[in-house]
């Protein structure tokens, strides 16, 4: 979220300058040294990112691959038990075991992240393209707008369409993604305009191609792909935005396991069973890293190749 | 007139070290560089491989070469600001005796700014663009000085003035954007001499201006050379070498390829790189002409084949503050059949919002263009497109004007695609004939452009405006984007494709001696107006209207041994004196 | 003269921001979610009878038509009247004024605390050795990684409930606003340290720094006399989004924290279907949002000379 608006801010104002000379330099030694770069893009950091997005991923699908128990299982003879090797990291307050429920929990998370960037996504590009490809007139008055929901923190939007369409997991991930779609949609506009001021759209535009043609093959690949990348580092902070929606009790609602949601159940007990707190805690800060230093490192790549 | 104020000035700035100059005997050398060696991290192949050479006070040498070949490093070397990551190596570096390997940081920043005195390369950039002039003319003597604050505005005063900067208080509380190229790059000198260095190195120091405030830069550091200060020229151009440098260093890959007196590497060039060097640069700066020039009669013999025809065009833009700035006014001409039509400027003369408007990228406000007698500029969007492919263009920077995502193939694939080629196989084989045209290798058809050289791209950029079989082709500073000997090529290219295919050519540049070598007619424009224009010899020997003087005056040439334009242009000889006629001129334009 | 007029457009766009934002707010309260008279009586399970339903209707002038109740609308909330709450049932306006000082402080302890460890943090940082370099970035990643809740609850597991320092309640005394300006300021701190520092190393590249040094300037003095002040634009160019993660976190570290304040008022509202709050604060919001930037676009001015005139 927080990583997305800041890119926003150089996407949308640096047009991107390549001397001729950088430009060679950066050929010659980008072949030079392909194979160690690909050697070196290796960080132990990246491959362990990747290797937790994948499992989560897995997790999401099928959670009964990695632990037997039920989510939901209560045993109130075991509640707060600490972590033991019979539940590793311990049990909550009615005795469900935490690891379970975290695992049980990746679900939810991921189609936070992936639902709420698709529908901003979606309804961003939309309305990106209508305003950077429709007349003046349109475009001003989109993006005025735009300018408007811009004004609010993503959060509050959220709220405000929770109050209107109500509590749940599915309103969540509604109420995220159209949080969302006013940036996307500054980013996709703006994108449009770069790409449309560019000397290779005007090059094929001396040429004669049709102006639909143009659109289709120069203009919209161009502007779409690092919108597209920067909504994968975007996903992530999805994720985070709709666990503090589960934590306010806004979201998914209890007993379904949901990090955020455990976390504010935990915070009641903060005193003698840290782990219910902590374990949630972490779970969502390495998948937001994860998700995060992923979509960074196709960010760094597509900019150092092509863009 | 002003020269000799300058002279004085900076005379008086330098103070008493000025009675020793030029001693019969030589004085001790000021610089001593021996086998000085660069590198950073641990790339095999240093970035400076092992140079020498001495300074003494009063004398000029300049390093010459092609960018990318060490002599902006090895300038931030003497100054001791090579990089963190730079391992810097000699058997001797000193300074007036005193050896500058061995010394601290603390002593490096005693002698920066006091004993040598540094102009950057970019003079836009280099001066902190938030803080005043004055402030930033004033810093060295701050930092070294022991001057207090009213001592020191009086002093940047002075600095201002001995530099040629007209109302000095005015400018040293303007910020640098307020202030021209040339007054920028006269504050940026007048900081680094600010403390009366002994040596003074200047990094490309006319580079990024235009041909008239150039010759200024270069007068003014004459005057200061002429004041015993040492001074190390950096540059690539020959041209501003020979006015100034007592002696010449040429530099290529790292090394010092030849050395010695500027008359003598000149005139008598050893080493082959400087040859290509000089090839290149007569090639670019003169030379005969390739081919027969078409004559004013010949051109008029056939007048109603006007390929192009601009009437009365007018471009108006909205200005920020609600005003309106007139970029093109009532400019007409008419390119004839198989003619190149010079359009000659410095920036902000309209040049390129003129040409967009001919290529239809932009619609005039008033007036019109005719395509072969046919409106152009009138025609709706859809139906100018199909008219479109007539007209093509080269722009400066290959690079952009590419899609990042395409290949080679792509690239010029799309622009046979507007003529009907549509067959894969039929595409390939004329995509493959193209490149053969502008000297490419088929094998190039798979690359993507940011895998070719400045060169190939621009070849490529020319292919793709020959496909859909143009009948004029209008470059846009084809060439300024790229190093001298590769400019010399494309050069060559145009001309003889221009030929082979009997194209006419708007060819739009700021560099007159190009637009001479290339051009039948010539059309000056200043203001977004059309000064003068006629046939190129005739105005470039006579030129009529006064800024056409000073554009031809201010150009920086190679001696005229080396032949200018030609030999038999009388107005040759005299270029010289005009240039000094013509400072007087310009002082009173700033 | 520029400048003033450049102030007087902001001036005008902000009210534009702020026309809009009350438009879209009648226009949600009226157009998208439940009947509000149903809502004022308690939701369609209190059942409510037609009479009552036409009384509360009249009273709430929401009988009368759309135009005129768009009219009245504008008309009270450019008076500072935004309605009345459904649950707490007093003036939205009334009750937020008695919220907002709790919020303000924080923000504003918050904003000090992140600027200034930004700033120090990416002027200590930038240009140095790679591990100074890959270890601060990595500890930034992660900071900024953990939503504000988690951010939170950490702080209070570690420094009110295992070491014992500051409460973990309240809304009095200094000792309660520390942990929640922390939990609030450090994710800031982790994306504003990057960014800046980002700017830094390529301001420290520039010709003019190299211009500096070759004039035998120290490095301290480069970094503070012409990099600092170059480094301080796109933390205004930012505030737009400083501004947005205070407001949103205040959110969450108000009830995390059981503070008071506008933040945990929008939580409840929210959670009661209180319309007319939720709205409120919204609009409020874009009042703050509005008065933040005109502050913003005057030290832009300050600090850049090129701006003056030019938007």
């Amino acid at each position: 979220m927080s990583t997305l608006s800041k890119e926003n801010v150089y996407l949308a104002d640096v047009p991107v300058l390549v001397s001729p000379d950088g430009v060679v330099d950066q050929f010659e030694t980008e072949r030079a040294s392909r194979l160690g770069q690909y050697l070196r893009t290796l960080r132990p950091g990246l491959v362990l990112a990747g290797l937790f997005v994948f499992l989560l991923s897995i997790a999401a699908i099928e959670p009964a691959w990695f632990i037997s128990g039920d989510p939901l299982d209560a045993n109130a003879r075991e509640a707060f038990a600490p972590p033991s090797s019979g539940h590793l990291l311990g049990t909550d307050e009615i005795g469900r075991d935490v690891l379970t429920r975290v695992i049980y929990g990746s679900r939810s998370s991921l189609l936070m992240g992936l639902g709420a960037t698709a529908i901003g996504l979606g309804f961003g590009i939309a309305l990106g393209l209508t305003a950077g490809l429709g007349p003046p007139v349109i475009d001003g008055l989109l993006m005025r707008f735009v300018d408007v929901l811009l004004a609010f923190p993503d959060l509050l939007l959220a709220l405000v369409v929770i109050t209107f369409f109500g509590q749940g997991t599915v309103n969540a991930i509604l109420a995220v993604g159209i949080a969302s779609v006013p940036r996307y949609a500054r980013l996709v506009r703006a994108q449009t305009h770069l790409v449309r001021g560019t000397a290779y759209v005007e090059a094929a535009k001396t040429l004669g191609i049709r102006s639909s043609a143009l659109i289709w093959h120069h203009v919209l690949p161009n502007a779409i792909k690092p919108v597209l990348i920067l909504a994968t580092i975007g996903i992530g902070g999805k994720i985070a935005s709709g666990a503090s929606l589960s934590f306010l009790g806004f979201g998914t609602l209890p007993p379904a396991p949901e990090w955020g949601a455990m976390l504010a159940v935990g915070r009641d007990y903060l005193e003698n069973a840290w782990w219910l707190t902590a374990v949630p805690g972490i779970a969502i800060t390495l998948t937001v890293l994860s998700v995060t230093a992923l979509g960074r490192e196709l960010l760094r790549r597509s900019e150092g190749k092509s863009i | 007139m002003s020269t000799i104020v300058l002279k004085k000035d900076s005379q008086k700035l330098i103070g008493p070290e000025v009675a020793c100059s030029r001693s019969p005997q030589l004085p001790p050398p000021l610089i001593e560089v021996e086998n000085l060696s660069v590198r950073f991290g641990h790339r095999d192949r240093p970035v400076i491989g092992g140079i020498s050479f001495t300074l003494r006070r009063g004398e000029c040498l300049a390093l010459v070469g092609e960018s990318g070949s060490g002599k902006s490093v090895t300038s931030r070397t003497l100054v001791g600001l090579a990089g963190p990551r730079a391992e810097v190596t000699a058997n001797r570096l000193r300074l007036d005796g005193e050896d500058l390997l061995s010394i601290r940081e603390a002593a490096w920043r005693k002698i920066r700014g006091r004993r040598i005195g540094f102009v950057m390369q970019d003079a836009l950039g280099s001066l902190d663009p938030l803080r005043t002039v004055g402030r930033e003319v004033a810093e060295p003597l701050l930092i070294h000085g022991a001057l207090n604050r009213a001592q020191r505005e009086a002093k940047v005063i002075e600095l201002l003035r001995s530099v040629g900067i007209p109302e000095p208080e005015l400018r040293a509380l303007q910020y640098p954007h307020q202030l021209s190229g040339g007054l920028r790059q006269r504050a940026l000198i007048a900081s680094a001499i600010a403390c009366g260095p002994e040596l003074l190195i200047a990094d490309e120091p006319t580079t990024a201006l235009d041909a008239a405030v150039q010759a200024q830069v270069l007068l003014l550091l004459e005057s200061l050379r002429n004041a015993n200060t040492a001074m190390l020229i950096i540059s690539h151009d020959l041209a501003v070498v020979s006015r100034l440098a007592d002696r010449v260093a040429v530099m290529h890959q790292g090394l010092i390829v030849e050395q010695g007196p500027i008359d003598e590497v000149l005139q008598n060039p050893q080493h082959v790189y400087t040859q290509s060097l000089l090839a290149a640069a007569s090639y670019v700066h003169g030379g005969n002409r390739r081919w027969a020039p078409t004559t004013m009669n010949e051109v008029l013999s056939n007048k109603d084949e006007f390929v192009i025809n601009a009437d009365n065009v007018t471009k108006t833009f909205p200005n920020p503050d609600g005003k309106s700035r007139t970029v093109v006014e009532r400019v007409s001409f008419v390119l004839r059949r198989k003619e190149t039509l010079g359009i000659v400027g410095e920036s902000g003369s309209g040049k390129t919002t003129l040409m967009r408007m001919i290529l239809g990228l932009e619609k005039p406000d008033a007036g019109a263009v005719y395509l072969r007698g046919n409106s152009w500029t009138s025609l709706s969007s859809a139906a100018q497109r199909s008219e479109r492919r007539r007209i093509q263009v080269i722009f400066q920077d290959p690079f952009s004007s590419f899609d990042p995502r395409y290949t080679v193939e792509h690239v010029i694939g799309e622009a046979l695609g507007v003529i009907g080629i549509s067959g894969r196989k039929e595409r390939r084989q004329q995509t493959i004939e193209l490149l053969r045209w502008v000297r490419l290798d088929a094998s190039i058809l798979p690359r993507r452009p940011i895998e070719l050289s400045g060169g190939q791209r621009q070849r490529v950029a020319i292919a793709r405006a020959l496909a859909p079989r143009p009948e004029v082709l209008v470059c846009d500073e084809p060439v300024s984007a790229l190093d001298v000997s590769v400019q010399a090529q494309i050069l060559e290219l145009l001309e003889d494709l221009k030929e082979r295919l009997g194209l006419s050519c708007l060819f739009i540049s700021h560099d007159l001696d190009i637009v001479h070598r290339i051009s039948d007619r010539v059309m000056v424009m200043k203001d977004g107006v059309v000064v003068e224009s006629g046939d190129v010899r005739e105005i470039f020997a006579r030129p009529r209207h006064e800024y056409t003087r000073l554009l031809l005056d201010a150009i920086p040439g190679l001696p005229a041994k080396t032949s200018r334009w030609s030999a038999q242009d009388s107005h040759a000889e005299s270029t010289a004196t005009k240039l000094e006629q013509s400072e007087g001129v310009l002082e009173v334009q700033l | 003269m520029t400048l003033f007029k450049r102030i007087a457009w902001r001036l005008l766009a902000g009210v534009g921001v702020l026309w809009c934002t009350v438009t879209l707010a009648f226009v949600a309260f009226h157009l998208i979610g439940d009947d509000p008279v149903v809502t004022i009586l308690g939701g369609e399970d209190a059942q409510p009878s037609k009479e009552m339903i036409a009384l509360v209707r009249k009273e709430y002038g929401l009988d009368r038509p759309l135009s005129v109740q768009y009219a009245q609308y504008l008309w009270r909330a450019v008076h500072g009247d935004l309605g009345q709450s459904y649950r707490l049932h007093i003036p939205v306006a009334r009750a937020i004024s008695q919220q907002l000082m709790p919020t303000l402080s924080l923000m504003f302890s918050a904003t000090l605390v992140s600027v200034f460890l930004a700033v120090a943090l990416a002027l200590l940082t930038a240009k140095r050795a790679p591990w100074i370099r890959s270890f601060s970035s990595g500890v930034e990643l992660v900071i900024s990684s953990a939503p504000a809740f988690v951010l939170g609850t950490l702080l209070l597991l570690a420094f009110s409930f295992q070491l014992n320092w500051l409460p973990s309640f309240g809304t009095s005394g200094w000792e309660t606003i520390v942990l929640p300006t922390l939990a609030l300021a450090l994710p800031i701190v982790a994306v504003l340290t990057q960014v800046l520092r980002q700017e830094l190393e390529d301001i420290l590249e520039l010709p003019f720094i190299v211009t500096a040094r070759a004039r035998g300037l120290s490095e301290t003095r480069v970094r503070l006399g012409h990099a600092l002040r170059h480094a301080l634009i796109p933390l205004l160019t930012l505030s737009g989004f400083i501004f947005a993660s205070l407001l949103g976190g205040a959110v969450i570290v108000e009830t995390l924290f059981s503070r008071q304040g506008i933040g945990r008022l929008m939580v409840e509202a929210t959670g009661n279907k209180d319309v007319p709050m939720v709205l409120g604060i919204t609009e409020l919001s874009a009042l703050i949002y509005v008065v933040v930037n005109l502050i913003v676009d005057l030290l832009y001015a300050v600090v850049d000379p090129r701006v003056k005139g030019a938007v």
